[in-house]
C-alpha cells in the first residue's frame, strides 16, 4: 500500500484553477521528487497532502486512511507520522535550534527532559549542527536553517518526509551538501522521502522516481531516467531550460490586451 | 457595485467576522486548562508567564502615566463645575467610582490593545508568513492551543491587575488635586475615596476588564491568523487589531454599562 494515495484531486482559489484532477502514489521508502516551474501548483500539492488545505474534489490517503473523513483530531494523529521542511526553515525565531528541535518532542511525547536533550542533540549532530544547539535561527546562516529545520521535521522519526525547496538560495556547494545529507538521513532512518524542487541536478542525485507538474496538471510520473529522456515538448521545455518564445510571455499579452493589439 | 450591495457586503463581512471571532473565542477557552500549571501541558504555562511580563509588567509606566493624567483632568474638569454649587467634596466619589467602574478598566484595555494587541498581531502575523503557524499545524498542534491559549491566560490575570493599579493611580491624581484646591488631608481623602467605593463597583471593573483583555488578545491573535502576503500585511494586521480591538472595547463598555445600568445589580 503506499504511504501517500492522491486521487482525482482538484483545487482552486475563486476562480483560477491551480491544480486539475491529480493521481499520485508515493511508495514507502522511495525519494518522490516534484518538479515543474514556478505556479505549476506544486506547493499547493504539498499543502494538500498534509492536509493543510481540505480538498475542493478528489481525496488524499494518508497510510490508507482518507483525510476527507477525518476530523481535526485525527488528521493531528496522521501528521505525527509525518515532518515538513518549508522552503524558508520556519524555524521559530524565540527558540533556540535546541529548543526547535526539542518542541516536537516536548510537545507529542512523554519523554523526560534529559532524554528530549540527548534526542535533540543526535537529530541536530545528524545534521551537523551539534555545535550551533544554542544559536538562534536569527544567528544561522540560510544552509545551517534548512539543517535545523530537517533536525525539527525528523525530530519524531517520520515515515515521510517533505521538503520544499531545500536547495533554493543556496549556493551550489551547500546546496550539494544538502543533498547528501538527504540521502544520508534516507538511509539512516528508512524514511520516504516528497521533495519539491526546481534544481534539476539535485533532483537527479537524489530522486528514485520524478513527478512533473505542469499549469496544475501531473503531467509525468517515471523513474528517473526515462523521464530524463522524455520527449514530451512541456518537460524537454524545463530539462533544457528553453524560455517561452517572447510573444508567448505574460508580460507580452498583457502589453497587447492593453493596447488591444489582437492577432501576431 | 450599488449602494445597497456594497452595504449588505460589508454588514456581511462584520458578522463574518464576529462569527470567526466568537468561534476562536471557544477554542481559545476550551484551550485555557492545558496551560494552566499541574494540570496543563508542560513547560506550557511557563510561555504564559512570560506573556504576564510583557503585557502586564512592561505596560505599567504608560498605565501609570495615563491614569494620573486623566485622574487629574478628570479632577480638576469635575472641580471647575462643583465649586460652583459648594459641592467640591463631590470630587472624591466622582473620581473613586468613576475610575472604579468606568475609567480605569476602559483607559487600561486602550493602552494595552495599543501596546500587546498591535504586538500580538505582529508576532502571529510574523508566523504566519513565515510559515510557523503552517509548522505547528503539520506537527499536529493547534496554533489556538500552543499561540492564543497562553497570551489569553496571561492577559485575564494581568488586566485585572493592571485595572487596579489603574484605578489606585487615578485616585491618587485625583487627590493631589484636592490637596491643593481644599485643606483635607492625604489621609481624610483617601478615607472619603475609600467610602465612596462599593464592593458592586469593583466586581462591575472586574467583570469590564476580563471582558476587554478577552477582546484584546482575541481580536490581536485573529488579526494576526488572517495574515496573508508578506510584510506589509503584517503592518495591516497590526493597525487593524488596535483599530478593530479599540472599537470593540468601547461597544463591549457600552453594553456592560447598559446591563449594569438596566438590571441594576451592580
Amino acid at each position: 500500500m503506499p504511504i501517500i494515495s492522491v486521487r482525482d484531486l482538484s483545487v482552486s482559489y475563486g476562480a483560477h484553477r491551480v491544480l486539475e484532477r491529480i493521481n499520485l502514489d508515493i511508495r514507502r521508502g522511495e525519494v518522490m521528487v516534484l518538479l515543474g516551474g514556478s505556479g505549476s501548483g506544486k506547493s499547493t500539492l504539498i499543502r494538500q497532502i498534509v492536509a493543510l488545505e481540505r480538498p475542493e474534489s478528489g481525496t488524499v490517503y494518508i497510510k490508507g486512511v482518507d483525510i476527507n473523513g477525518c476530523s481535526e483530531e485525527e488528521l493531528n494523529k496522521l501528521r505525527h507520522n509525518m515532518g515538513v521542511a518549508f522552503q524558508e526553515a520556519a524555524l521559530f525565531g524565540s527558540m533556540t535550534t535546541k529548543e526547535n528541535v526539542e518542541m516536537p518532542l516536548r510537545e507529542l511525547t512523554s519523554l523526560a527532559d534529559p532524554i528530549i536533550e540527548i534526542m535533540s542533540y543526535l537529530k541536530l549532530a545528524s545534521v551537523g549542527l551539534g555545535k550551533a544547539v544554542d544559536v538562534m535561527p536569527g544567528e544561522l546562516s540560510g544552509g545551517m536553517k534548512k539543517r535545523a529545520a530537517i533536525a525539527r521535521a525528523t525530530a519524531l522519526d517520520p515515515e515521510l518526509l517533505i521538503f520544499d525547496e531545500p536547495s533554493a538560495g543556496l549556493d551550489p556547494v551547500v546546496a550539494a551538501e544538502l543533498d547528501e545529507l538527504i540521502l544520508f538521513l534516507k538511509r539512516l532512518f528508512e524514511m520516504t522521502l516528497l521533495i519539491v524542487t526546481h534544481e534539476m541536478a539535485s533532483a537527479f542525485r537524489i530522486a528514485d522516481r520524478v513527478a512533473f507538474m505542469y499549469q496544475g496538471s501531473l503531467i509525468a510520473v517515471e523513474d528517473k531516467e526515462p523521464f530524463q529522456k522524455s520527449t514530451d515538448p512541456r518537460i524537454r521545455q524545463f530539462l533544457d531550460r528553453v524560455p517561452p518564445p517572447i510573444g508567448e510571455s505574460d508580460v507580452v499579452q498583457l502589453l497587447r490586451q492593453i493596447a488591444g493589439i489582437t492577432g501576431e | 457595485m450599488t449602494v445597497l450591495e456594497e452595504l449588505g457586503s460589508s454588514v456581511i463581512h462584520r458578522f463574518a467576522y464576529l462569527g470567526e471571532l466568537s468561534m476562536q473565542f471557544w477554542s481559545g477557552l476550551l484551550s485555557l486548562p492545558r496551560v494552566l500549571p499541574l494540570v496543563g501541558k508542560r513547560g506550557r504555562w511557563l510561555a504564559s508567564i512570560r506573556q504576564m511580563a510583557a503585557i502586564g509588567v512592561d505596560a505599567l509606566s504608560m498605565i501609570a502615566t495615563v491614569s494620573m493624567s486623566a485622574g487629574f483632568i478628570f479632577a480638576m474638569q469635575s472641580g471647575n463645575e462643583l465649586r460652583r454649587f459648594g459641592a467640591l467634596s463631590l470630587v472624591i466619589p466622582i473620581i473613586a467610582v468613576g475610575f472604579t467602574r468606568e475609567l480605569g478598566p476602559l483607559l487600561t484595555a486602550i493602552v494595552v490593545s495599543s501596546r500587546s494587541g498591535s504586538a500580538i498581531s505582529a508576532e502571529i502575523g510574523t508566523m504566519v508568513v513565515t510559515n510557523e503557524i503552517d509548522v505547528l499545524r503539520t506537527m499536529g498542534l493547534s496554533p489556538i492551543e500552543f499561540v492564543l491559549a497562553p497570551k489569553y491566560l496571561a492577559a485575564v490575570i494581568v488586566v485585572p491587575c493592571l485595572v487596579i493599579m489603574s484605578d489606585l493611580f487615578g485616585v491618587l491624581a485625583g487627590g493631589a488635586f484636592m490637596l491643593l484646591s481644599t485643606r483635607m488631608t492625604f489621609l481624610m481623602y483617601l478615607r472619603a475615596a475609600a467610602d465612596s467605593i462599593a464592593i458592586r463597583d469593583l466586581v462591575a471593573g472586574f467583570i469590564k476588564s476580563v471582558a476587554f483583555a478577552t477582546i484584546v488578545v482575541h481580536v490581536g491573535c485573529l488579526e494576526g491568523f488572517n495574515t496573508r502576503g508578506g510584510p506589509e500585511a503584517v503592518g495591516r494586521s497590526t493597525t487593524s487589531a488596535v483599530v478593530r480591538s479599540t472599537l470593540l472595547v468601547i461597544l463591549a463598555d457600552v453594553f456592560f454599562t447598559m446591563i449594569f445600568y438596566i438590571t441594576k445589580f451592580f
